[in-house]
């Protein structure tokens, strides 16, 4: 998260940097009191004073209550702000539209089908810089957890439903990907590499998926979901319509599409 | 019927590829030969024990003193026993883990992906059910009925059955080292990767029975603790005069009784959906993962609390016991107690803010769960108050709580960081949340049970431990816990996802070495309480406080002798504030005989919680490896001792009045022939366990 590169990161290193610093404040009086008390009033040490009876007074009473609930009070509004601000559903301020990617967490890579472009690609999330992203996501397996930490927060992939996000990147730039949620022995392998491209580079990277020559069918598709990792990303030059849907479907429609909410 | 079905029926699912040795016999790499040490530490220990048992004739002791025993007392200092050896596992384990990550960078490092998951997993498993929680209950085992003035807790025979099925909890995990894998769906066990579909295994079987085990021992400590205090409390012990710590034990035995349920439901859950292909969590047919995230938070987050509120008990003990003065702000320190016992039951979802609900129930939690900061800083103050003009003694107690107030800001404050949704998106699930629970529970909680292990301990045996190697355990554990977790927060600023086997960056390696550092460090600290211990037990005729108050402490534990007897109070006090024994000191009528000496009905040992322990332990053994002849005969083996129990009549025995008498003043005499030891001296052999009375104020 400190090396930011994003607008969503930027403005939650912002709200971490300003929470941390209302926090010295809590900390410091316990850090400086503790060991000036536990010093000063030493057995061995004479002259400090002995009152083993007291045990109460309302002014420390109010003291003690009074300023930590108005510090929690005030995080509580800056809480209320950045959490509405910087909700993963609502869409990013951007001249531009985003670029729809619909992201499948597999054992143990990830798969982003882009139904724009037509194309897809496996551990490769590629985005002209200048457009923010967003994504729709779900699980052709275990429950996963999206993030690219220099861009945004992270954000669960389960199966049969589908929760969505928003990211974007300040220049162009390659940034680390990966699952943090835990799904078997090939979890730590389970990092993507995202491109925020320039416009040139971007179109090149298109192309270069769509002479790829292969096709994202649901035959493909079931071999990607063999458990397994992939150190080299795929591109792949076409994709089989509603696959993203059919893959949701796989997992019982009925219960599960209304899940995750729109943004207002 | 052919072989197959045949060797089915009788062994289950076992075979030979279940053993480790078997399988690092076929495949010897480092990682199976670990495996197969660990299994094979297990089976050796065990022959170890029972040669040793036999060779002393041990054996008869063991199961008339302490096994079938219903002294609460004896029940509290087995529950400690059991987190004892269970820390010892778990912390290599977490030393095993930290030495994979700083030598897997960029590498494969010593241990497997799926070694490494077990490891992860056992961990969090015994840390939080087979060593934190049996620690505290033993404490409070041990304490409650003597501070509230009790010959006994409230159903003693159900406290033998809750110690023995959380053993036979405890003995699951260990078998399975040697039997079999554990889960590797760490220690919160999410399906759908906990379900049949993605783990065959019998590793979440051994994981769901285990802790199944270890929650309805849980579930019944917390009735049989919350009806010990409402109704066993002695004369004039109204709520507001019980001990800080008895609010505590209060406040977690209702927190147990409410938050154990959702857990039991959600593992019971589970277990259909992995035994008979029911879908509650699967992926498929209407199955929803979601349901049981929600049901195992709403156990795990009152969870943290039961761990965390009879540490502060014991904090609020010891704080004032060595800075010999009153408690600052008793109302408002157990007011808090219980608000956050209240508040616990609001906060589950902070666990998952990335799950992907609205920002307004994101929002609405996070102001929950940072309003639990407000009591809790509130303790803070109080304990700090506490040594205002006081009589501060830098015994290792105190210097436990010393550094758990300064250690626990720090993990309360990164806690405010991760309550805040959109930092939490940013590092949950990395080892920044690693860091912060290991801060608020290492010095919130093992500090806590540490501390109140040196401070009770000459009460339990008779004699003090040692004051050095307290410490330089001390020293050990607050060193080690900052060069073992500090670093952790950089790299969970970093991005790094906590429970990886192998990392890719070169930056890391820096961090994870100081953090290896500190692991070591850790298990010096375990190695310095084991030290301590020993050097103890050799040196007690030079430590004995046959009296029993050596710290000059105030609740009434410490108005009998050390150890107490089986009935603790030869007759039940009177009480009529807070402090009792403070007072009675004051005014001068401490160790006086009583005016008429009764006979006390104590009950008799009984075999049933042994036998419900072992029963449990063997069901849930074949449960997990489908033995189904074994689980049926194991049932109905748990449900025997206990129905034939109700027809046993006698089942008290009656000491007569003589005998309390003649006990109690051998002590008296013991007392009397006492020289008193001022505070300066508390660590010294002079030290018999009487206290010499402070001048009443120094001004300033």
């Amino acid at each position: 998260m400190l090396g930011a590169a994003g607008p969503v990161a930027e403005q939650t290193r912002s709200l971490f940097l300003l929470v941390c610093t209302i926090l010295l404040f809590v900390a410091a009086p316990v850090l400086l009191l503790t060991p000036i008390f536990a010093w000063h009033y030493r057995l061995s040490n004479t002259k400090s004073a002995y009152r083993p009876q007291w045990g109460f007074n309302w002014p420390l009473e109010g003291f003690i209550w009074i300023p930590p609930a108005i510090i929690v009070v005030v995080l509580a509004v800056f809480l209320w702000r950045d959490t509405h601000r910087l909700d993963p559903y609502k869409p990013l301020a951007s001249p531009y539209p985003p670029v729809e990617v619909q992201v499948v967490a597999l054992d143990w890579k990830w798969l982003f089908i882009y139904p724009d472009e037509g194309v897809a690609s496996v551990n490769e999330l590629a985005f002209p810089a200048d457009r923010p992203v967003h994504l729709s996501l779900t699980s052709g397996t275990v429950m996963q957890s999206f993030f690219v930490p220099q861009l945004a927060g992270q954000i669960y992939a389960m199966a049969g439903m589908t929760t969505q996000h928003n990211l974007a990147a300040n220049k162009p730039g390659r940034f680390r990907g990966e699952n943090t949620q835990f799904n078997g022995t090939g979890f730590q392998n389970q990092k993507f590499s995202v491109l925020a491209q320039s416009t040139d580079d971007h179109a090149t990277w298109l192309s270069r998926a769509r002479a790829s020559g292969r096709t994202l069918d649901q035959g493909a598709y079931t071999a990607l979901t063999a458990r397994s990792t992939q150190t080299e990303p795929i591109l792949f030059g076409a994709v089989s319509p509603g696959l993203f849907h059919a893959i949701l479907a796989q997992n019982d429609p009925a219960m599960h599409v209304a899940h995750g909410h729109r943004p207002k | 019927m052919n072989d197959d079905s045949l060797r089915f029926l009788l062994f289950g699912r076992l075979n030979a590829q279940a053993f480790p040795f078997v399988r690092a016999w076929q495949n010897p790499n480092i990682s199976e030969l670990i495996g197969a040490l660990a299994g094979a530490l297990v089976v050796v220990g065990a022959l170890a024990l029972v040669a040793l048992l036999t060779w002393k004739r041990w054996w008869r002791p063991l199961f008339r003193d302490w096994l079938t025993s219903l002294d609460h007392k004896k029940i509290g200092i087995m529950y400690i026993v059991i987190a004892g050896v269970m820390l010892s596992r778990a912390l290599v384990e977490a030393v095993l883990m930290r030495a994979q990550q700083s030598l897997a960078v960029d590498a494969p490092g010593i241990v497997a992906p799926e070694h490494f998951a077990q490891l992860f997993s056992t961990h969090g498993t015994i840390m939080i059910f087979f060593m934190a929680m049996p620690f505290l209950t033993g404490l409070i085992n041990y304490v409650v009925p003597l501070q509230i003035g009790a010959r006994d807790v409230a159903f003693p025979l159900l406290n033998s059955i809750s110690l023995m099925l959380t053993a036979g909890g405890a003995s699951l995990v260990m078998i399975s080292l040697a039997v079999g894998e554990f889960s590797t769906g760490g220690w919160s066990g999410y399906p759908p990767y906990t379900g049949k579909v993605f783990q065959p295994g019998v590793g979440p079987d051994y994981w769901i029975w285990a802790i199944t085990l270890s929650s309805l021992g849980t579930t019944f400590s917390g009735i049989n603790f919350v009806a010990t205090i409402y109704k066993k409390r002695c004369p004039g012990m109204h709520l507001t005069c019980m001990p800080l710590f008895c609010w505590t034990a209060l406040c977690t035995s209702i927190l147990m009784i409410f938050a154990m349920p959702p857990l039991t439901l959600a593992t019971a859950l589970l277990a259909l959906d992995r035994y008979l292909d029911f879908h509650f969590f699967t992926n498929d047919l209407g199955g929803n993962m979601m349901n049981y995230v929600n049901l195992f938070w709403l156990f795990g987050h009152p969870e943290v609390y039961i761990l965390i509120l009879p540490a502060f008990g014991v904090y609020s003990e010891v704080i004032s016991a060595f800075s010999s003065k009153e408690l600052y702000g008793y109302k408002s320190l157990a007011a808090a107690t219980m608000v956050i016992g209240v508040l616990s039951f609001t906060v589950w979802l902070h666990h998952f803010f990335t799950m992907g609900q609205s920002a307004d129930v994101n929002a609405f939690f996070g102001v929950a769960t940072m309003t639990i900061a407000i009591p809790t800083g509130v303790k803070i103050y109080d304990w700090i108050w506490t040594m205002f003009r006081g009589e501060v003694r830098f015994t290792a107690p105190m210097l436990f709580s010393l550094a758990f107030i300064v250690t626990f800001v720090l993990g309360g404050l990164s806690g405010i960081l991760l309550a805040i949704p959109p930092i939490d998106f940013v590092v949950h699930n990395t080892v920044f949340l690693v860091a912060h629970f290991h801060n608020v529970l290492i010095p919130g909680l093992l500090y806590g049970m540490i501390a109140g292990y040196m401070y009770w301990f000459p009460k339990a045996f008779g004699f003090r431990l040692s004051e050095v190697w307290g410490r330089i355990a001390f020293g050990f554990w607050v060193s080690g816990f900052y060069l073992a977790f500090m670093p952790l927060y950089v790299l969970g600023l970093g991005g790094m996802a906590r429970r990886s086997q192998a990392l890719f960056e070169p930056d890391y390696r820096p961090w994870l070495l100081i953090a290896i550092v500190g692991a070591f460090l850790l298990l010096a600290g375990l190695v310095s309480l084991f030290v301590q211990l020993w050097v103890s037990v050799r040196d007690r005729e030079a430590s004995r406080v046959p009296v029993g108050d050596p710290w000059d402490a105030r609740s009434l534990e410490w108005s009998v002798s050390a150890p107490p007897p089986e009935y603790n109070f030869a007759i039940i006090p009177q009480v009529d504030r807070l402090d009792p024994f403070y007072w009675l000191k004051e005014r001068k009528e401490a160790y006086r005989p009583a005016r008429r000496y009764d006979a006390i009905v104590m009950p008799r040992n009984s075999w049933v919680g042994p036998l419900v322990g072992l029963a449990g332990a063997v069901c849930a053994f074949g449960l997990v490896w489908h033995i189904w002849w074994l689980t049926i005969l194991a049932f109905v083996g748990v449900w025997a001792p206990v129905v034939a129990r109700s027809f046993v009549r006698d089942v008290h025995r009656t000491i007569p009045a003589s005998e309390v008498e003649a006990t109690d003043r051998r002590w008296l005499d013991c007392a009397q022939a006492t020289r008193p030891v001022p505070r300066e001296l508390e660590t010294e052999p002079a030290n018999l366990g009487l206290a010499r009375p402070f001048p009443a104020q120094v001004p300033a």
